[in-house]
């Protein structure tokens, strides 16, 4: 499989991985058609790959789970990878993670297996190149749209990745270099995620309000872009069902079941079942990096705090906006 | 309307509009119009509307519009909301449908629960015109109804692996087509030459939410000179 739209290959995959998927910032606009947003399923991650590259916000970069990536350079790159550690090597040196990185031409990069964090964000000064589709390059397999084919394939074994060249020289000059401590999440630590409740939240019993929030769940292995579930107490709730309707990034639904799904950015664009409320937008990134049988918790936060550290996180690529 | 509409929480980023406490085909006209509404009153600070059976679910931007000011403009927008009018009720669509038990197996099934032969079930169920409630599931997939509740009828214990694109489905006093193979558990009848989702095709989906849709029953020459997939069904597995 070849990438069409650009003759010129600037990185050859030598081995695939598991899963590795060209996403911008997601698919907007569409979502009354029945079409999911895709996009970063960690953007905290994913927006500094992109900041310490000089890419504009929504610039598409590479979302590598798990590792088993293989890649070749076929000219010089400036590279940065952020999230997950996977044992990022060059040339079998480990790479420096949240910083930007000369990657020579004919070098290999290999992602490993994590380390801590389930995915890792590859940038490259100027972005991949893709055409969008609907809007965006966001790839999502189970709606077979965006990708570098643009059907929603995950990177192949044998693929040839374009890198757009426009003014990449101007554009590292007022790009950091590396990302300040202060603002490196750490995996290794139990994650803590901020929800804010929902409607349904009173339908729940008391029992299963105090479970939800002062329970250790654990991250079940049926976990994907779509959504994770979590394994704990069961929780009950006074509603089965609902009529469906429209669901919200992060939003933690409870089926009979009891064991909440926590949704991310594959999911479904409308569900019926009662929910608990909804992970805040870094929060659900988060999640997104944690491994099965890795702990979460959840505590409930107000809109304000949340949308104040929101808003903090993304006013550091303020100025790259378009 | 009878009840009051209720803004519940959907996070950082989004409400849901509560309109209606049940399915009706009449929400469509409201949800419609707030939808045009809110596309007004958030101008660039919309991101998303998602409309429903009953609700209408209103993705903002937050770096643009906070949580509370994005309630306070969508209370505004429902004070003298009227529906839109029925002349402005969405296209009426016919697909083309070929009802048969090698792409329908499970119209033997809704005959038996109906007690109905199976050209009847085919006749009530291509009578109706059927209203677009939601769309979801995949890209185009449309939700509509109601059926003839003589037709209704459970999904299928374990859902199909495979369900062919054109797929003409039963489910509850629901109805659907299948645009693209998907996994899915409900009842098949038939299949539609209609292509349904088509990324190249000015607004992507066929149809909408508040459209109308006949399902037209035709034979298999038509179907397949309409280009129509006529590979039958594998067995559940």
């Amino acid at each position: 499989m070849t990438q069409h739209n650009s003759p010129e290959a600037d990185i050859r995959v030598l081995r695939a991985g598991p899963l590795a998927l060209l996403q911008d910032s997601g698919r907007f606009g569409v979502r009354h058609l029945g079409v999911t947003q895709g996009g970063p399923a960690d953007i905290y991650s994913w927006a500094w790959a992109n900041h310490l590259t000089g890419n504009p916000w929504g610039t598409a970069n590479l979302e590598v789970t798990f590792g088993g990536l293989k890649l070749i350079a076929v000219r010089d790159l400036e590279i940065a990878i952020t999230g997950a550690d996977l044992g990022a090597t060059i040339e079998h040196k480990p790479v420096a993670l949240w910083q930007r990185t000369r990657w020579k031409a004919g070098d290999t990069l290999t992602f490993a297996a994590p380390v801590s964090g389930l995915r890792a964000y590859l940038a490259v000064c100027g972005g991949f190149a893709a055409e969008p589709v609907l809007g965006s390059v966001a790839c999502v397999t189970r709606e077979e749209l965006g990708g570098f084919e643009g059907n929603g394939a995950k990177l192949a074994t044998g693929d040839e990745l374009s890198v757009n060249r426009s003014g990449s020289g101007q554009q590292l000059a007022n790009a950091p270099t590396e990302a300040p401590k202060n603002v490196l999440p750490d995996f290794s630590q139990p994650a803590v995620l901020d929800l804010l409740p929902g409607a349904q939240i009173a339908s729940f019993t008391g029992r299963s309000l105090f479970d939800a929030f002062n329970t250790w769940w654990q991250v079940d292995d049926r976990a994907d872009r779509m959504g994770v579930r979590l394994i704990g107490p069961r929780l009950n709730c006074k509603i089965n069902t609902l009529i469906s309707e429209g669901i919200s990034l992060g939003s933690i639904q409870v089926p009979p079941d009891g064991q909440p799904i926590v949704l991310l950015n594959d999911r479904q664009t409308i569900g019926g079942y009662p929910r608990l409320g909804t992970l805040s937008p870094l929060s659900a990134s988060r999640l997104a990096q944690c491994l099965p049988r890795e702990p979460v918790r959840l505590i409930a936060r107000g809109s304000d705090a949340v949308l104040k550290e929101h808003r903090r996180f993304r006013a550091v690529f303020h100025s790259e906006s378009v | 309307m009878s009840w009051k509409p209720v803004l519940e929480s959907a996070g950082l980023d989004a409400w849901i509009v509560r309109m209606f406490a049940s399915i009706d085909e009449r929400n469509v006209s409201w949800l419609s119009a707030l939808a045009r509404r809110c596309e007004e009153a958030f101008g660039d600070a919309l991101v998303d509307l998602v409309p429903s059976y009953t609700t209408l679910l209103v993705v903002f931007d937050p770096l643009n519009v906070s949580p509370s000011q994005a309630r306070a403009i969508i209370c505004e927008t429902l004070a003298g909301l009227e529906p839109e009018e029925t002349a402005h009720e969405g296209e009426v669509h016919e697909l083309p449908t070929w009802y048969d038990i090698s792409v329908g197996p499970e119209l033997q099934r809704v005959a038996e629960g109906a007690g109905m032969a199976v050209s009847e079930v085919v006749e009530a169920h291509s009578q109706r015109t059927y209203k677009v409630f939601a769309l979801g599931f995949a890209p185009g997939f449309a939700f509509m109804g109601l059926v003839d509740p003589r037709l209704e009828c459970a999904r299928l214990d374990t859902p199909r692996k495979r369900v062919p694109a054109g797929s003409v489905a039963l489910a509850g006093l629901q109805t659907a087509a299948y645009p693209t193979e998907t996994p899915g558990g409900w009842n098949l009848l038939g299949r539609t030459s209609a292509r349904l989702f088509d990324r190249e095709r000015e607004g992507f989906s066929l149809l909408r939410v508040g459209d109308r849709v006949r399902f037209v029953p035709v034979s298999r020459e038509v179907f397949e000179r309409e280009g129509g997939n006529t590979t039958p069904l594998e067995p559940i597995t």
